[in-house]
């Protein structure tokens, strides 16, 4: 059905559609709209799942976690401060071999208090072991929440999956959306390693230091696995539902001499400055990274790189221009804009690969006077 | 691409008066956008939604720079925001106004929308009810066709009042 819907709304219906058995969650800017409309489809019966309102965002991922080890289907969604609050928790999740599926609307972390959008929030969280995909539009939203269950659940992978969108500019933005109806295209939730009474063992015992660095093993064999299992889950959307997905969306690339590499709604403004620098004669291709975990396999061989980060590792530089550089040995030009919401216009990234200068980082908007 | 700004303050519904513009447009086949920029505001401070309109896919987050549109749900908030800024040389502006309000060359057009909420008792909270009407005169402008405005609202709104103002805010807008 063709609707149109804001990004948070068009999780929710996600949300919905995947029918989890266990929703917990705590509301936080620009979150809200998502537990609010789960809350309402609990209340109508649209959505038969366990609303459980927890006094925080630790909880809501502990609860989500005591609910999936029982073999539930599990969602859950935050932001910012309140991802950084489930911190433990998201390890706790991952080791445990938990497919939990959360939104994370990603919103700048204070102070200064700012609820607009970053990636830094997310970012953080990169070494818990989530997967983790940043959409672009409201479409997106929705046709990658649903993908998430699937991927998160597919006994190849069985870890959790952390779907990404801007705070406000993604979150707050009406389009329009086609929902589908889904089908069997995700199969009930069978976790193999469920709680089952009838065969007690124990969860989560001392794991001493003959044991442990086998199970991290088995969670990189696992992220390693995902990258196929990622690929055959979109195509498989793509063949019933038409709309094709990748680890990144590719605009203008063939040719290019330069290739502008952004995430999340920075991704799809860029193709309005990839025109403008085409039609300068400038062979431009744009580059909107989707999926950061499992980092995908880039070939930019004998490109020049621009990336902009909306984050930063202080006393280091761009989260993701330092990936591009190690895993595709070439140097960039690391631009760092968007920070808490920064407007940046197409014509700024147009601006930003005319100005490029490989090897260095460039702060927009930092003045000496700044 | 149609680009609009709207003007308002915080509780007048500006907000959802860009989306009912986006809903509008979506039922005219068109592809639409709404965006209301998020400050930190409060009840009253004035606050600036976005809506973009366009046969092709819209690709731009980023705010309006050039509307071609600019509608003033609060004529109170041009004493204190140049609500002309960035607009287009041939842009035009739509005001809540009882009298005609001269826009710098710009062709204004204008129509009492607080007294066709107050008439018809479209009051939320002490506030009138502002959004729903100015879609009639919208759709009288020519931006949304005048059965697209009256299904957004009717789908969204149960109170018909709202499709009976902005009906009369069709017939009364200056065009």
């Amino acid at each position: 059905m063709l609707t149109i819907a804001t990004g948070n709304k068009a999780v929710a219906i996600a949300a919905r559609e995947a029918q989890p058995d266990v929703v917990a969650a705590y509301p936080i800017t620009p979150q809200t709209e998502i537990v609010e409309q789960i809350a309402n489809y609990v209340t109508d019966g649209s959505m038969r799942s366990q609303y459980i309102p927890v006094e925080s965002e630790h909880s809501a991922m502990a609860a989500c976690i005591g609910a999936s080890v029982t073999g539930a289907r599990t969602f859950t969604a935050t932001s910012s401060h309140g991802l950084l609050y489930m911190h433990e928790m998201l390890h706790w999740a991952t080791g445990s071999r938990l497919p939990i599926v959360m939104a994370n609307v990603n919103r700048a972390l204070g102070p200064g208090w700012n609820t607009w959008a970053e990636h830094s929030d997310a970012f953080s969280q990169r070494d818990t072991g989530w997967l983790q995909v940043f959409v672009a539009t409201v479409q997106e939203a929705y046709d990658a929440t649903l993908m998430a269950f699937r991927i998160a659940e597919h006994h190849d992978v069985l870890l959790p999956v952390m779907v990404n969108l801007d705070g406000f500019s993604l979150s707050h933005i009406t389009q329009s959306l086609e929902t589908v109806e889904i089908g069997d295209f995700i199969p009930p939730i069978d976790l193999p390693h469920r709680i089952d009474t009838a065969h007690p063992v124990g969860y989560g015992p001392m794991t001493g230091p003959d044991q442990y660095f086998r199970f991290r093993w088995d969670i990189e064999r696992s992220m390693r696995d995902a990258v196929q299992v990622i690929a055959d889950v979109e195509s498989d959307f793509s063949n019933r539902f038409g709309r094709q997905y990748g680890p990144t969306e590719e605009y203008r690339c063939e040719d290019a001499d330069v290739i502008l590499i952004s995430m999340g709604t920075f991704g799809k403004e860029a193709e309005m400055a990839i025109d403008i620098l085409r039609e300068e004669g400038i062979r431009a291709g744009g580059m909107r990274l989707r999926w950061f975990r499992p980092f995908p396999k880039l070939d930019l061989a004998g490109r020049e790189v621009v990336v902009i980060d909306r984050d930063y590792s202080f006393g280091f530089g761009g989260v993701l221009a330092h990936a591009i550089r190690s895993t595709c040995r070439t140097d960039v030009y690391s631009v760092i804009a968007g920070l808490g919401g920064q407007e940046v216009t197409y014509d700024d990234m147009a601006e930003f690969v005319r100005s490029r200068a490989i090897g260095t980082e460039y702060w927009f908007g930092v003045t000496p006077d700044v | 691409m149609f680009e609009i700004r709207i003007h308002s303050r915080g509780g007048q519904g500006g907000v959802t008066a860009a989306k009912l513009l986006a809903q509008a447009a979506f039922n005219d086949h068109k592809y639409a956008t709404a965006a209301p920029f998020y400050g930190a505001e409060r009840r009253g401070a004035p606050v600036v939604s976005f809506v973009r309109i366009s046969d092709e896919p819209i690709k731009v987050y980023s705010q309006i720079r050039s509307p071609d549109l600019v509608v003033v749900l609060d004529s109170s908030v041009m004493d204190v925001i140049d609500v002309l800024h960035g607009i287009k040389p041939d842009g035009t502006v739509l005001i809540n106004s009882a009298h005609v309000m001269p826009m710098d060359g710009h062709i204004t057009h204008h129509v009492d929308l607080t007294g066709i909420a107050l008439s018809l008792g479209l009051v939320i909270a002490g506030s009138p009810i502002l959004n729903t009407p100015v879609l009639g005169a919208l759709a009288k402008m020519g931006i949304i066709s005048q059965e697209s405005a009256m299904k957004a609202i009717s789908g969204t709104f149960t109170d018909e009042r709202n499709v009976k103002a902005a009906e009369q805010a069709y017939a009364e807008v200056t065009v």
